[in-house]
Order: structure tokens, then C-alpha cells, then sequence
């Protein structure tokens, strides 16, 4: 059995663009969101939100790998953010120290707000 | 008194196999949502400790879900992960601050205490066990 994350992103307005997860958070799903930011950073978007509200289970190692777009995004001056994120997702970026790097908003309009 | 064992072998994606049977079980006694999904996420990352750092030459890990209390009144589950690897210390545990540090098992068993009310770890030269309680 194995579970394939699906992404779909979005651009916004200005230089902001969503990407919306669909599943498991692994070490294969984080390097496949990991290759889309980079991508969407290439393209000139220093603000990305991603939504996981399709999103049920994250990994470590995916948190890992989420936690090195952030500092990507950083080094960038820009800005990773995240919505729609189930009480028990919230509470693991927490306890991994997430939180101290990225905000998360309740979401998807409230983050957009933020970031724009 | 309600028990599941399981075998799985250690391939992708098995921890998945393993964190559905405990949300299932969870379910049958009445446990929240959030609960659940606090129990299936640390089920995650005790098997994939297991997956990744035990070092076992027999690539499967051990699952046993107990329902804690009597069946009329259940007061939570105990799960626990065996696996027969070459064991681990805990002095060889250093939970970095920074996440994105590679380090053996720090991560993962941040998240499980950090998730569940009780954690308890044996690990020797036989294996490791690792044995959550989380009460409903």
C-alpha cells in the first residue's frame, strides 16, 4: 500500500501562490512539495501559503524537509506560511519547532490577508 | 480485555497500515477525533523509528494495541512497537533545535511524548520496545 501526497497550486495576486496539498506528508510527499516551491521561488513568488487541508498525517521527515523550504524562503527574504491545519498537525509543527520559523493561520482567506 | 496483534513488514508506507488500525480501534472505544488523530500520528513515527533506525536484519516490527480498562467501560489504549534490532541508547538521543539537523530517532520520539499521555522505552542489544498509553 502506498499513499501518493497530490499537489495543485495556485498563483495569486503580486508574487504570492498557494499550493494545496492531498494526503500523506513523507519523505517522498516533502520532496515533491519541496521541488514545487522551489520551482514557484524560481518563478519569481517569494510568498507561499500551503494549505493542508486535504492533509491528515505528517511525518518527521516531512516536517524536515518543510522546515528547509522555510529557511529557503528566509534566505530569500520571503515568506512560508500554512492554513488549514488539523488540532493534531498544529500541535506536531509545535512540538518540532515549526512554529518559531513560519505562521500558520486558521485559513486559507485570513493567511492570504496577511501575506498580501 | 480487547487486543490486536500485528506483524507488518517494513516496507513503504506500512506505518500508515499500522496508524489506521490503531484509529480504528480508538474509534470502537469512543476516543475524540483529536485523540485519534494524536494517537495515529505517534503510531507514525514509532514505526517509522523502527523502519529507519533499528537495524534489524528481520525487516518487520512487532504491533500490539491494548484496550485499556473493561470492555463496558474502556479507559484508553497501550500500544505497543517492537522491533529486533541492534537497540539503541538514550545518551545516543541528542534532539537537536534545529529540525532540519539529521540525528538517529529525535525527532520521532519528540513527537510521541509530545502526543501521548504515557511513553516507555526498553531498547538492548535484542531490540527496542516502545510502549504509548493514551487515555480516552
Amino acid at each position: 500500500m502506498t499513499e501518493t501526497l497530490k499537489l495543485t497550486v495556485e498563483s495569486k495576486t503580486g508574487d504570492v501562490a498557494v499550493i494545496y496539498t492531498d494526503g500523506y506528508i513523507n519523505n517522498q510527499g516533502g520532496e515533491e512539495i519541496a521541488r514545487v516551491a522551489y520551482e514557484l521561488i524560481d518563478s519569481g513568488h517569494k510568498k507561499l501559503l500551503l494549505n493542508l487541508a486535504k492533509t491528515k498525517i505528517v511525518n518527521s521527515i516531512g516536517i524536515s524537509i518543510l522546515i528547509e523550504i522555510i529557511e529557503k524562503m528566509l534566505e530569500i527574504d520571503g515568506r512560508l506560511a500554512f492554513c488549514s491545519l488539523t488540532p493534531t498537525i498544529e500541535k506536531t509543527f509545535n512540538i518540532m519547532g515549526l512554529t518559531q520559523y513560519a505562521a500558520i493561520y486558521s485559513d486559507e482567506e485570513t493567511a492570504l490577508s496577511n501575506l498580501g | 480485555m480487547q487486543q490486536i496483534t500485528l506483524t507488518l513488514p517494513m516496507i513503504r508506507d506500512m506505518e500508515l497500515t499500522a496508524s489506521k488500525t490503531a484509529g480504528a480501534l480508538g474509534e470502537h472505544i469512543g476516543m475524540s477525533r483529536d485523540k485519534i488523530d494524536e494517537v495515529r500520528m505517534a503510531v507514525v513515527e514509532a514505526c517509522i523509528n523502527a523502519f529507519e533506525h533499528s537495524g534489524a536484519r528481520k525487516r518487520e516490527v512487532h504491533m500490539r494495541l491494548l484496550v485499556l480498562g473493561e470492555d463496558a467501560d474502556p479507559r484508553g489504549l497501550e500500544i505497543t512497537i517492537q522491533d529486533k534490532g541492534t537497540g539503541f541508547s538514550h545518551t545516543e538521543v541528542v534532539v537537536s533545535k534545529k529540525p532540519t539537523e539529521p540525528q538517529k530517532r529525535g525527532h520521532g520520539l519528540r513527537i510521541i511524548h509530545g502526543l501521548m499521555d504515557d511513553v516507555e522505552i526498553q531498547s538492548d542489544s535484542d531490540g527496542t520496545t516502545v510502549t504509548m498509553t493514551k487515555l480516552r
